[in-house]
C-alpha cells in the first residue's frame, strides 16, 4: 500500500512519469497491429450473428430430462421444412432445451409450443418463444447506426465547444479504435453478436468517451497557459496530465468493470446465456479497451495536432532552447512564476527536479527510473 | 474559493432529504413500491410491430398515423378480451414502431391479428340475415324499453340479427345546417320509434332485395352469403378479403348477423373526425361524424336514396366495415346533405366511444410487419429477474469492496452515496413506472448494474482530486473546496457524454436498447444530483470532525500517505523546492 501511494503521489508531481505522449509511435504501431488483426479477422471470419439478425424461432424448454433428439423430433414433426437445431443450456437455474427453427407463422409457433411441451413433459406456460421476422436484425442494426452518425456529430459539436476541435478528433479516432478493436475480439473469439450485443458497443462509445473526457479535462487544466511561461511543451503538458489522471482511470475502470464483470458472470453461470451475458461481455471488453484508449491513443493524437499549432511549435522551440541552456534556467523559470496554480507549480517542479536529476532527451521527463522509484 | 464555506452543506442534505420525503410520500400515497416489470422479467409476450406505408397508399410514417395505429391496436387488443395489454409507441418518425406487450400466455390468433391494416369502409347492405338459423328473440324485443341502455347491451348480445335495436343515422342536429326541422331532437328519439315493432321484420330478411345502389352480385357470392354461418368463429373474419371495389359478404362483430354488402361508397379516409357524445335530451349516448368534401357529396348522395327505402329493410341500411367485420349498420333516417350525421342507437357511453374511435381512425394508411415476437415463461421471467439482481449485488459488493481498500474512510462517502444513489435510483423507477408506464426489462436492470461504475467514478474523481489538492500542501478543508471545483467541471462534462449517448439511444432505437438507454440516462441524472447534494456536503461536514481533520492514515486523506509536500500550512504558496525522494 505505502508503495503503491508513493506511486500515485509521484505521479502526480510528475517524478514518476510514464512517457505516454512522446512514445506515441509505439502505441499506434500495437494498435495498428491490433486493429489489422480485428479487421483481418473481420474479413476472413466475419462474424457470427445470432437469430435476432437471420430471422427465426427459438425456443426454450426448460427440462432436466428432455432428450436433444425427442425435442428436435417434435419439432420437426409439426415444421418439417423448420430444419430445427436443438442445443442444451445448463446453467445454475436449471437446464434448458433451446430449439432453433426458421422464421415460422404464430399458428405454426403455437403448434410446435405444444408439441416440444407434450414431448418433453411440461407445461405449455413454461416454453419460452421468440420469433425473429428477418428483417429485424436488419432494422436494429441501422437504427444503431443512425444512432451512432447522430451521436458522434453531437459529440463532436460538444467537444469543439466545451473543449476544441483538436480534442473532438482524438476522442473520435480513440473511439472507432475501441469499437474496431471489440468487434475483431468478437470476430476472433466467435461469440454471436445478438441486438445486445449492438447495445454493448454503443454503451462503449459513451463509455469510451467519459473516459477521454475526464483526462482531456486535466490536459485542458494543465496547458491553460502554458504559450506566456516557456517551461514545458505541450506534449509535455498532456503526458503530465495522462499521468496525473492515471490512478483515476485505473480505478475507474477497476469500478467499472466489477459490476460488468459480476453480470457476465451470473449471465454465463447463472442463466447459461442471454441477453446479460451478450450484453456484459461486450462491455467487458470495450471498456477495458476504452480505458486502454484514453490513455495511450486520445491524448497522443491531441498532442500531435496540438504540436502542429504554429503557436504550440513555437513554444516546444521556446523551451527546447531554454532547456540547452541549462537547469539553472529552467529553475529560474520555476522560481519566477509562483502565481501559477498549484498543478502548474508542481508541474514545473516536477520538470525541474528531472532536469536536476539527470540529462535526458529534449522531453526532459525521466523515465524508467522513474518507474523503480520506491 | 478555498474557503470552507459553513452554511451549504446542510442546506443541500435538507433539499436531498426533502426530495426523499417527497418521493417516499409519493409512493407511499400511492402505495406501490416496488418497479414494474418488463415482461421477460415476469413471462409474457412481447410483440414488436413495424409499420410500412400501405400498398397503393402514398402515406407516409408519421407520429400522429403511428398513434392512430396505437389506438386501432389497442381496441383490437381490448377487443379480444385481453385484460392489462398495453399497446405503445416506440420512437419517433420513421423510426417508431409499436410494442405490444400481453402478460401472460397469449393466443396466437390474436398475434396474427395485431399486424393486419386497419381498412374502413361505409358499404351499402343489399341483404342481412341473423347469423343463426333465426331464432325468435322474443325476450330482449318484449323487454326493451325505449331508453334503457341495460336492456340495450342485452339484446345486442343474445339477439339474433341486430336484437332488433338498428342503430339509426341522422344529420347531426349540432350542425346549424342539414334538416334539422324534421328531427328536432336529433335521431335519438327516432331509433326508438322503430324499434319494438320492426325489429322481428328485419330478422328474417330474406334474399337480396334488389337495391337501387346495388352493382349485380355475382351469384358465387350470393351462394357464399347463403352458407355463411357467423356463429362460426372460422368463418367470422370472412370479409377480409375483399377488395373495396366489389360486392362483399362479412359478419358483424359478434357474429350475431350476416351481411351481403355492395362495393365500399364512402372509403374511411372520407370520414373527417368523429366522437362520442351524451345526448341531453334522451340521456342516450350517440356518436356524431363529420365527412371531408368527398365523403360529404357520395354519403349525401347515397343517403339520399337510401332514406327512400323502407325503415329496416336492408336496402335503408349501410355498413360500417372495419377490417372486412361490420362494426354497425345502422338505417338511414333521410338523407344527410351537410357531410354531418348522428348515429343514435342506445349505445352505452362505450359502444360509442368505441364506435366513434374507429370512424375516426379505421382507415389507416399503414400495414404492420411483425418484426418480433417473444413469448417468456414466467419460470424463465423469474430467473432473469433474480439473476439480474443476483449480479447487481455481487457487482455492488466488489466496487464496495474496492473502494473501501482504496479510500478508506473516505470510502464510507462513497459507499453511502452509492446506497443513496441506488434508493433514489430505485424510487424513480418505481415512479416512473407508475406515472409515465416505465417498465423495467432485463436490458434496464443490465443498464443499471453498469451505472454503479459511472456513478462510483464521480466519487473517485472528486477523492482523486482532493488528494492532489492535499499533495500540493493544502489544508484539509481548502483541499475539500479547490478539488471540488475542478472535480465539479470534470464531472458535469463527463456525465454529459454519457447523457447523450442515453438520450441517442433512448431516441433512435428499439425495444431493449431503450431500457437500457433509459437506465442509463436516469442513473446519470440521479448521479448528478447525488454528488451535488450529498457526497460533497456530506465530505464538507466530514471535514470537520477531527478523525479526518487531523489526517488520520485511516482517513484515506492522510497527508503523509499522500506524500504531501511539508508545508500544510501553506497552500497558496506551495514549496518550490522539489521534495527529494530518500
Amino acid at each position: 500500500m505505502n508503495r503503491f501511494h508513493s506511486l500515485t503521489s509521484g505521479l502526480y508531481r510528475g517524478e514518476v512519469s510514464f512517457d505516454f505522449v512522446g512514445r506515441a509511435k509505439q502505441w499506434y504501431i500495437l494498435s495498428a497491429v491490433m486493429l489489422l488483426i480485428a479487421l483481418g479477422s473481420l474479413a476472413v471470419n466475419g462474424l457470427k450473428f445470432g437469430v435476432e439478425f437471420s430471422g427465426g424461432a427459438v425456443f426454450s424448454v426448460p427440462s432436466e430430462s428432455c432428450e436433444i433428439t425427442t425435442a428436435r423430433e417434435a419439432a420437426a414433426a409439426e415444421v418439417p421444412e423448420g430444419d430445427p437445431i436443438v442445443t442444451e443450456l445448463n446453467g445454475s437455474s436449471g437446464r434448458q432445451v433451446k430449439v432453433q427453427t426458421v422464421d415460422l407463422t404464430p399458428a405454426e409457433t403455437g403448434a410446435v409450443n405444444q408439441a416440444l411441451a407434450d414431448a418433453c413433459n411440461v407445461p405449455l406456460e413454461d416454453v419460452s418463444t421468440q420469433v425473429i421476422g428477418p428483417s429485424w436484425g436488419e432494422q436494429i442494426t441501422q437504427k444503431a447506426l443512425t444512432g451512432l452518425v447522430v451521436f458522434l456529430v453531437l459529440i463532436v459539436i460538444y467537444l469543439s465547444i466545451m473543449f476544441e476541435w483538436r480534442m473532438a478528433i482524438g476522442a473520435l479516432v480513440a473511439l472507432f479504435h475501441d469499437v474496431f478493436i471489440t468487434v475483431g475480439i468478437y470476430s476472433l473469439s466467435g461469440f454471436e453478436v445478438t441486438p445486445a450485443t449492438v447495445i454493448g458497443v454503443l454503451t462503449i462509445l459513451g463509455y469510451s468517451l467519459y473516459d477521454t473526457v475526464v483526462v482531456f479535462d486535466k490536459v485542458k487544466e494543465n496547458t491553460r497557459g502554458i504559450q506566456t511561461s516557456s517551461r514545458m511543451t505541450y506534449s509535455e503538458a498532456a503526458n503530465l496530465a495522462v499521468n496525473q489522471t492515471l490512478v483515476r482511470s485505473i480505478n475507474t475502470s477497476v469500478v467499472g468493470l466489477l459490476p460488468v464483470a459480476s453480470l457476465l458472470f451470473v449471465g454465463a453461470y447463472v442463466l447459461g446465456a442471454g441477453t446479460l451475458k451478450d450484453l456484459a461481455l461486450a462491455l467487458f471488453v470495450g471498456i477495458a479497451v476504452g480505458t486502454y484508449s484514453s490513455i495511450f491513443i486520445a491524448t497522443p493524437v491531441l498532442a500531435q495536432l496540438k504540436e502542429r499549432e504554429p503557436a504550440m511549435a513555437a513554444l516546444a522551440k521556446r523551451v527546447n532552447a531554454r532547456r540547452s541552456g541549462g537547469r539553472d534556467v529552467a529553475k529560474g523559470a520555476g522560481d519566477g512564476d509562483g502565481s501559477g496554480d498549484g498543478s502548474a507549480d508542481s508541474v514545473m517542479t516536477g520538470a525541474g527536479s528531472a532536469a536536476g536529476s539527470a540529462t535526458r532527451g529534449p522531453r526532459n521527463q525521466p523515465k524508467r527510473k522513474a518507474k523503480k522509484k520506491r | 474559493m478555498a474557503t470552507p464555506t459553513s452554511g451549504r452543506p446542510g442546506r443541500a442534505l435538507l433539499v436531498l432529504l426533502v426530495i426523499a420525503i417527497a418521493m417516499g410520500g409519493w409512493m407511499a400515497w400511492k402505495g406501490v413500491n416496488t418497479p414494474k416489470l418488463g415482461l421477460d422479467l415476469q413471462g409474457g409476450t412481447t410483440v414488436t410491430l413495424v409499420p410500412s406505408p400501405a400498398e397503393g397508399e402514398k402515406g407516409t410514417i408519421t407520429d400522429e398515423s403511428i398513434d392512430e395505429a396505437v389506438n386501432i391496436i389497442s381496441a383490437r387488443v381490448n377487443g379480444a378480451g385481453v385484460a392489462e395489454a398495453e399497446v405503445a409507441k416506440q420512437g419517433s418518425g420513421q423510426n417508431a414502431v409499436i410494442v405490444v406487450s400481453v402478460p401472460g400466455v397469449t393466443e396466437d390468433a390474436l398475434v396474427e391479428q395485431l399486424g393486419q391494416t386497419a381498412r374502413l369502409g361505409f358499404r351499402p347492405v343489399l341483404a342481412a340475415q341473423p347469423a343463426v338459423a333465426p331464432t325468435p328473440v322474443p325476450s330482449p324485443s318484449s323487454t326493451d324499453k325505449p331508453g334503457s341502455k341495460k336492456d340495450n347491451k342485452n339484446s345486442g348480445q343474445q339477439g339474433g340479427g341486430n336484437g332488433g335495436l338498428l342503430p339509426r343515422i341522422g344529420p347531426d342536429v349540432s350542425s346549424a345546417n342539414a334538416v334539422t326541422g324534421k328531427n328536432d331532437k336529433g335521431g335519438g328519439n327516432q331509433s326508438q320509434s322503430p324499434t319494438p315493432t320492426t325489429a322481428p321484420s328485419v330478422a328474417p330478411a330474406p334474399a337480396p332485395a334488389p337495391t337501387p345502389t346495388a352493382a349485380a352480385v355475382p351469384p358465387e357470392l350470393q351462394q357464399q352469403f347463403n352458407t355463411l354461418d357467423c356463429t362460426d368463429q372460422a368463418q367470422q373474419n370472412v370479409g377480409t378479403d375483399f377488395p373495396d371495389k366489389e360486392p362483399a359478404i362479412a359478419c358483424d362483430r359478434n357474429g350475431n348477423e350476416k351481411f351481403l354488402l355492395g362495393p365500399v361508397a364512402v372509403p374511411g379516409s372520407d370520414v373527417d373526425t368523429a366522437q362520442a357524445n351524451l345526448q341531453q335530451n334522451t340521456a342516450g349516448w350517440v356518436v356524431s361524424l363529420d365527412f371531408n368534401s368527398d365523403g360529404t357529396k357520395t354519403f349525401g348522395q347515397i343517403t339520399a336514396e337510401m332514406a327512400l327505402q323502407p325503415p329496416d329493410t336492408p336496402g335503408n341500411r349501410f355498413a360500417i366495415v372495419l377490417d372486412g367485420v361490420v362494426v354497425s349498420a345502422p338505417g338511414v333516417n333521410e338523407a344527410i346533405p351537410g357531410g354531418q350525421a348522428q348515429i343514435s342507437g342506445q349505445f352505452t357511453q362505450q359502444e360509442s366511444q368505441d364506435l366513434a374511435n374507429v370512424l375516426k381512425f379505421g382507415a389507416l394508411p399503414l400495414t404492420f410487419e411483425i418484426a418480433e415476437r417473444s413469448t417468456i415463461s414466467p419460470t424463465l421471467g423469474d430467473d432473469q429477474l433474480q439473476a439480474g439482481l443476483i449480479a447487481g449485488a455481487l457487482g455492488l459488493a466488489l466496487v464496495v469492496l474496492y473502494l473501501l481498500v482504496y479510500y478508506r474512510a473516505l470510502a464510507l462517502v462513497a459507499v453511502s452515496s452509492l446506497i443513496i444513489a441506488g434508493a433514489f435510483t430505485y424510487a424513480s423507477v418505481v415512479i416512473l413506472g407508475e406515472t409515465l408506464g416505465f417498465t423495467l426489462t432485463l436490458a434496464g436492470v443490465a443498464g443499471l448494474i453498469v451505472a454503479i461504475g459511472i456513478t462510483a467514478d464521480s466519487f473517485i474523481v472528486y477523492f482523486e482530486r482532493i488528494r492532489d489538492e492535499v499533495r500540493e500542501g493544502r489544508s484539509l478543508r481548502s483541499a475539500l473546496e479547490s478539488g471540488w471545483v475542478r472535480a465539479r467541471r470534470t464531472i458535469v462534462a463527463a456525465d454529459f457524454i454519457s447523457l447523450i449517448a442515453a438520450v441517442v439511444l433512448w431516441v433512435l432505437s428499439v425495444g431493449g436498447v431503450r431500457g437500457f438507454a433509459f437506465t442509463l440516462g436516469l442513473t446519470t441524472v440521479i448521479d448528478l444530483i447525488v454528488v451535488f447534494l450529498f457526497t460533497k456536503p456530506l465530505v464538507t461536514l466530514l471535514a470537520r470532525t477531527k478523525f479526518f481533520n487531523s489526517g488520520s492514515k485511516w482517513s484515506g486523506l492522510s497527508p503523509e500517505r499522500l506524500g504531501a509536500k511539508p508545508k500544510p500550512e501553506n497552500p497558496k504558496r506551495p514549496s518550490r523546492q522539489t521534495v527529494k525522494e530518500a
